[in-house]
């Protein structure tokens, strides 16, 4: 089984954002693997343990980025491709335009990328990219697992009568495959488990896995590992995708409105209460009707 | 040309979620009073058809087949797809919910349009200029105002509970049937367990209480829970009681986990962590109770309190059932 992870590297979620000329500071920024993206890589390699094959780690970002290629390739990933941002603007269509055409022809049976980044918090690129690859996709997985069609599983009864049957006698609704990834999925606190046929995307969910930590030996096995760096516009070139094409674009960074300090209440734990609920009563913040 | 814009009306349990009204609002000031907002409802009942007509929706475009019973992505992006290809609007409008946060990329990417997520206030145009996005960046540690470029349509997601919703409206919008083709189905759903029904959704709660690892265990959550029943809220929690596995993740306000931007946020036993903070500094009034009086957490609250979450908490739910006795439970 072949399985691309989509990653991006951003500022680890401790780090005070700093504003300097009307942009955010990155000097002395520590960096991470987008926290999402760790555990669609450390699924990516779960499923490489049970099913074989390989995982192949691709990111769009700058020069810095290949520090989070290289710890994906010291946990365990086969392979790493960069693709190298180089004044291309930050537009979701733009990088799922790239991210798309450098997976087409790997063609991956499982793509597997974070439910969204921690910095720009859209969650619009992988999604994007599976919309541009004609791929399926089941979103905010919290469970993963790859079975055959025979899988008794997938044959029990569907909860809309479209997808009853997947094998044996397949209703022409419904798409077939060899094997099929059953995912759990947060829906806003419910979960939903679906059957989806590969190849398919998934993003991961918070609790999908406990990423692994990058052991001594495979940090050394990592540097003899092939790190591809590809530009964006050779990517660009083959695939006829225009790095003018960015669909929007930033016209302004703010910091967040500062907060004015607030006040410590002082009294018993009732007379705290008690002023309490009546100061926001006043502030109208709690209505008095349900 | 008049405006139109497209406003994919979110329902749950087949009545209209409120972020569908803030979206509704939302595509009205992008359209202009001469402008035409249209509205597609998939799944749902006549009553919530003339719901939306009767808040600003001039078209209502009502989806009504088998297949809509069950959400699958590429069944309502197949709807949603079907008016927007007759319409032709500038731009789609949709929740920043489960749905739509994976219909709208989607749905970009087939249109050849931009998206922009998860914003958090429109600016319309005008004297000539574009439309302006506000959203968060870092949870909100920043943000950041985003436009389209010029000739591409628009897909906007908008984050539940910052915009007004829709008033009634003077003018009564019309119905029509939606008519679209259900695509080849790759998602075939095999079960769904409701863990949150009759809860109050933690994206569009106008009140969360929320717990950290001064909740000390899972059944320390409970005195929240009457909190926030009490207040009509949801339940939250910091990312320290989630990985100490009090409560599932599924409630984690942070910048890894959700963002939330109620009117009354309460924080209990939580310290303040900077990633915490990202996900709930937004929020209009912050009420902190915390044992340590230096917890940075009462560096962004409006009101500390310095005690015992497990003395304070229980106060406070009898205080607000005093408030509101026809809440009491």
């Amino acid at each position: 089984m072949k399985t691309a992870v989509l990653l991006k590297q951003t500022f680890d979620t401790e780090e005070k954002i700093v504003f300097s000329n009307g942009t955010i500071a990155e000097e002395n920024a520590k960096f991470v693997i987008n926290p999402y993206d760790e555990y669609a890589l450390e699924e990516a390699l779960r499923l490489k343990e049970i099913h074989g094959g390989e995982v192949i780690a691709v990111t769009y970002g700058p020069e810095r980025a290949e520090e989070a290629l290289r710890t994906a390739l010291a946990l365990g990933a086969d392979e790493a491709v960069l693709i190298e941002q180089d004044g291309q603007p930050e537009d979701s269509s733009l990088i799922a335009a790239l991210l798309a055409a450098t997976l087409q022809p790997m063609s991956p049976d499982l793509v597997l990328a974070g439910l969204f980044a921690v910095d720009s918090g859209s969650g619009s690129v992988a999604l994007q990219a599976a919309e541009r690859l004609g791929l399926p996709h089941a979103s905010s997985a919290v469970k993963i697992e790859v079975v055959p069609a025979d899988d008794p599983r997938l044959h029990e009864k569907a909860l809309h009568p479209e997808a009853d049957e997947l094998t044996g006698a397949p209703n022409a609704s419904l798409v077939y495959s060899e094997r099929y990834a059953l995912i759990e999925r947060d829906v806003e606190g419910d979960s939903q488990h679906v059957a989806v046929p590969l190849p398919v995307l998934i993003t991961a969910q918070q609790g999908l896995n406990e990423p692994r930590y990058p052991s001594l030996p495979g940090i050394m096995k990592a540097k003899r590992k092939p790190l591809k760096r590809v530009s964006a516009e050779s990517i660009a070139q083959a695939a006829s995708v225009s790095l003018a094409a960015a669909r929007t674009e930033r016209t302004e960074l703010l910091p967040p409105a500062p907060r004015a300090a607030g006040r410590k209440l002082s009294g018993s734990a009732a007379e705290q209460a008690h002023e309490l609920a009546g100061l926001l009563a006043q502030a109208g913040v709690v209505k008095a009707e349900p | 040309m008049t405006k139109k814009i497209l406003v994919y009306a979110e329902c749950r349990d087949g009545r209209l979620r409120r972020v569908a009204f803030e979206a509704l609002a939302a595509a009205r000031l992008l359209a202009g009073e001469d402008g035409e907002v249209h509205a597609v409802l998939a799944g749902a009942g006549p009553a919530e058809a003339e719901a939306l007509a009767a808040r600003g929706a001039d078209v209502v475009h009502a989806a009504d087949d088998p297949a809509l019973a069950v959400y699958t992505p590429e069944v309502y992006a197949a709807a949603l797809s079907a008016a927007f290809c007759s319409l032709k609007p500038q731009a789609l409008l949709l929740g920043h919910t489960a749905a739509g946060r994976e219909l709208a990329p989607r749905l970009a990417a087939a249109f050849g349009a931009g998206h922009i997520a998860d914003v958090t206030a429109v600016q319309a145009a005008h004297d000539g200029g574009e439309a302006v996005f506000t959203r968060p960046l870092y949870a909100g540690k920043a943000y950041e105002r985003r436009r389209f470029a010029p000739g591409v349509p628009w897909v906007v997601t908008i984050r539940p509970n910052n915009m007004p919703p829709a008033s009634p409206s003077e003018k009564q919008g019309t119905v029509q049937a939606l008519a679209f083709e259900v695509p080849p189905l790759y998602t075939s759903v095999r079960s769904i367990v409701r863990r949150t029904s009759g809860q109050i959704d933690l994206a569009e709660a106008d009140i969360v209480v929320s717990g950290g690892r001064g909740v000390r265990s899972a059944a320390g959550f409970e005195p929240l829970q009457q909190l926030a029943e009490a207040l009509g809220g949801a339940v939250g929690a910091s990312r320290a009681a989630c990985d100490a596995g009090y409560c599932d993740y599924a409630l984690q306000i942070g910048q890894t986990g959700k963002t939330v931007t109620p009117q009354l946020y309460i924080a209990c036993g939580i310290s303040g962590a900077i990633q915490h903070l990202a996900g709930m500094s937004g929020s209009r009034t912050i009420v902190a109770i915390n044992k340590d009086p230096d917890a940075p957490i009462f560096g962004v609250a409006d009101y500390g309190i310095v005690g015992d979450l497990f003395e304070v908490v229980p106060l406070l739910t009898s205080e607000f059932r005093k408030q509101r006795p026809s809440s009491a439970g």
